[in-house]
């Protein structure tokens, strides 16, 4: 798959290979039939890089986070981990893990969920909901007796907290979610996620259910996260405008497949693919006043157990030619690095 | 989280005449022995007064040196002894007075005795089988919810199987073919016959808390499954165990004076049910005996009022929206 390497960046960290999720249908009648929720996704995440995936409800960009967050096994495809010791420098990832090589991984990716309130455990104190990570991860620095690494522990959090903006910290230690404000919870979700230094951060809307007050702030701390600690992000949101001002690049998904890739001027300014323009179109853009070119499209995003034969996009395409309905259109490079996958 | 149930518990008026009720009752059952004026098993009272005793003079029937300074002796007494037994005969199916609150049977026995002992067994026989069936239908529910897939579709079949026989019915055939009698078999008959419907309940709490972020995040932390069931799920779902506690022991009081109201227990033993099955079997009813049948009958509804209460309260601590503030 030539796809794999197209990246800007230096060195890859996550490759993903062909990936498809194929969810089957816990009912007795449609026995057999899955829902297609990623088919064929294929791109790489560089170090240090923050990738956008962009797409409508529906599209597969939370599976697709969810299987590299290994919530869930693969129904075919690879995702490579960058390994020094592995003999090309990636070492499989999707296969069955032993117990250890499991948490290895989970130390190294890591992810962030869209609900902040969801994301926290009502019955358990903030306290504990930071230390698990620690424990888990033996990431406490041990010193001799109890006592001694219960103080390391609380130092630790401590700093986190503050790490996060949350001060002063031993006043949010004590105190359970619910007591917490939707800001306040995302970041101790944040602070959690990044309390293991993991290589990869997989962040599911992070700032969607936030107040548009707060949300540039926790945008701009895990900008800050990035840079400082060199993670590698992996950034979904149905935002195009966010997804610019966080990413580097821009991969654009629909209906479980992806659409198109680039950097992310090349992606908002210059889209190709008729869906990555209904989408750039369907965004507000109040100094235009209400007359816009407006891309007119009918239809919805298209069922996921029967998918459209052909481009998945073609129902709903102003543009659809006659062989979009019968071929899946391969995967295009327009300009270096720019990929789109239509056949115009 | 307890210390928040049990806030909200004193805290809320109808949690707290539950808890009071249910409170007086165990200490009626407790203290049966002490507050019980007659034997609930037996229609007459014997006193027994030791009116002399004489003893004669003792002999000596052996003596023997041990060592030089040692010596030993047998001896002999005997003792006279003069009692009298007072035998009181307790009327038959006695009308209330001073001396028999609730009057007494058809053979004779104290019926606020009986309904001071019946306490005992009714609440004990509730309470365990409360316990056996929460904590069979918890396990069957954290299995099925959170395994899911196949383990779950058999646990599923057979709870919802088991859902649509009637339960009294089967409990009645049940109870007719085991030969033992006696409590044991009846917690045992109710427990496994009112398991389904908490399983249920729970079943589905455990499936849609484990779908939520909390536990995907657990997981991709890297906790133990054990971990996640125990510390993740379970404490997020106390409330709903306690209500199907409550509820379940409710349904085994009912459940068990209904097999005793019946015949299928042990009606030896003395319990609402029993008291309750000799009243109709001697017609107690025809003959307006009231003190007879409905003393039991107002117990087991105050038990079950009891639990409803608490139930109620716990339903308004999962459920903030309920509480008033």
């Amino acid at each position: 798959m030539p796809l794999a390497t197209v990246n800007t960046m230096a060195e890859e960290i996550l490759r993903l290979q062909g990936v498809s999720k194929h969810f089957p249908i816990r009912s007795f009648r449609r026995f057999g039939e899955v829902v297609h929720a990623m088919d064929d996704v294929s791109f790489s995440l560089g170090k240090a890089e923050v990738l956008a995936l962009v797409g409508e409800s529906g599209s597969g960009k939370t599976t697709t986070a969810s299987v590299i967050a290994q919530l869930y096994p693969i129904t075919s495809g690879l995702i490579r981990l960058a390994d020094p010791q592995a003999p090309d420098g990636f070492r499989s990832v999707s296969g069955k893990l032993s117990r250890k090589a499991l948490l290895g991984y989970r130390k190294r990716v890591q992810m962030i969920f869209q609900d902040p309130f969801g994301s926290l455990n009502p019955t358990h104190t903030i306290e504990h909901i930071l230390s698990r990570p620690y424990v888990i991860h033996d990431k406490v620095v041990y010193r001799r007796g109890e006592e001694r690494r219960k103080t390391a522990l609380k130092e630790q959090l401590h700093q986190l907290l503050r790490s996060v903006g949350l001060e002063p910290p031993q006043q949010y230690l004590d105190k359970f979610p619910h007591e917490l404000s939707g800001g306040q919870r995302q970041r101790v979700n944040i602070a959690r996620t990044f309390s293991i230094e993991p290589e990869i951060v997989l962040a599911d809307e992070p700032t969607s259910m936030l107040d548009v007050s707060i949300r540039m702030s926790i945008m701009n701390m895990m900008l800050a996260f990035q840079e400082q600690k060199q993670v590698s992000f992996l950034y979904i949101t149905h935002d195009l405008a966010g997804a610019r001002y966080m990413a580097q690049r821009i991969v654009v998904m629909y209906a479980g497949m992806i659409m198109e890739i680039g950097t992310s001027d090349e992606v908002v300014q210059r889209a190709v693919h008729p869906y990555t323009k209904l989408l750039r179109s369907a965004a507000p853009a109040p100094e235009e006043g209400l007359k816009r070119n407006r891309l007119i499209t009918q239809g919805d995003i298209p069922s996921l157990i029967h998918p459209p034969a052909g481009c998945r996009f073609h129902p709903r395409c102003p543009y659809a030619m006659a062989e979009c309905s019968r071929l899946i259109p391969p995967l295009k490079e327009v300009e270096g690095g720019h990929w789109i996958r239509c056949y115009l | 989280m307890f210390k928040d149930i049990g806030k909200l518990f004193l805290g809320n008026k109808k949690a707290l005449f539950g808890l009071l009720l249910l409170t007086f009752f165990a200490l009626v059952g407790i203290f049966a022995p002490f507050l019980a004026p007659y034997d609930p098993k037996n229609n007459r009272v014997e006193t027994v007064t030791v009116l002399s005793e004489e003893r004669d003079r003792s002999r000596t029937i052996s003596r023997e040196d041990l060592d030089e300074s040692t010596e030993k002796r047998v001896y002999s007494q005997s003792v006279h002894t003069t009692y009298e037994r007072i035998t009181k005969k307790l009327p038959l199916k006695g009308k209330p007075s001073s001396e028999h609150l609730l009057g007494t049977t058809h053979s004779g026995q104290d019926i606020f005795s009986q309904l001071i002992w019946g306490t005992r067994v009714s609440l004990t026989v509730g309470l365990v089988t409360g316990l056996f069936t929460t904590l069979l239908s918890l396990c069957l529910a954290l299995i099925a919810g959170y395994l899911g897939g196949l383990v779950d579709d058999i646990i599923s079949l057979f709870t919802n199987v088991f859902l649509v026989i009637p339960s009294l019915p089967l409990m009645i055939v049940i109870a007719a073919y085991v030969s033992v009698r006696g409590v044991i078999p009846i917690i045992l008959i109710l427990g496994l016959t009112s398991w389904p419907w908490p399983t249920r309940v729970l079943r589905s709490q455990v499936v849609s808390l484990k779908n939520r972020d909390f536990i995907k995040v657990s997981k991709s932390l890297g906790e133990k499954p054990a971990y996640v069931v125990f510390r993740e799920i379970l404490p997020n779902m106390i409330s709903l165990v306690m209500a199907s506690f409550f509820s379940s022991t409710m349904a085994a009081i009912i459940g068990e004076a209904t097999l005793e109201f019946i015949g299928l227990g042990n009606v030896s033993v003395v319990s609402w049910g029993t008291m309750l099955y000799w009243a109709q079997a001697n017609g107690a009813l025809l003959a307006g005996a009231w003190w007879w049948f409905l003393p039991p009958g107002i117990c087991i509804a105050l038990i079950g009022t009891s639990f409803a209460l608490m139930n109620f309260a716990i339903d308004e601590i999962s459920n903030p929206k309920l509480r008033k503030r």
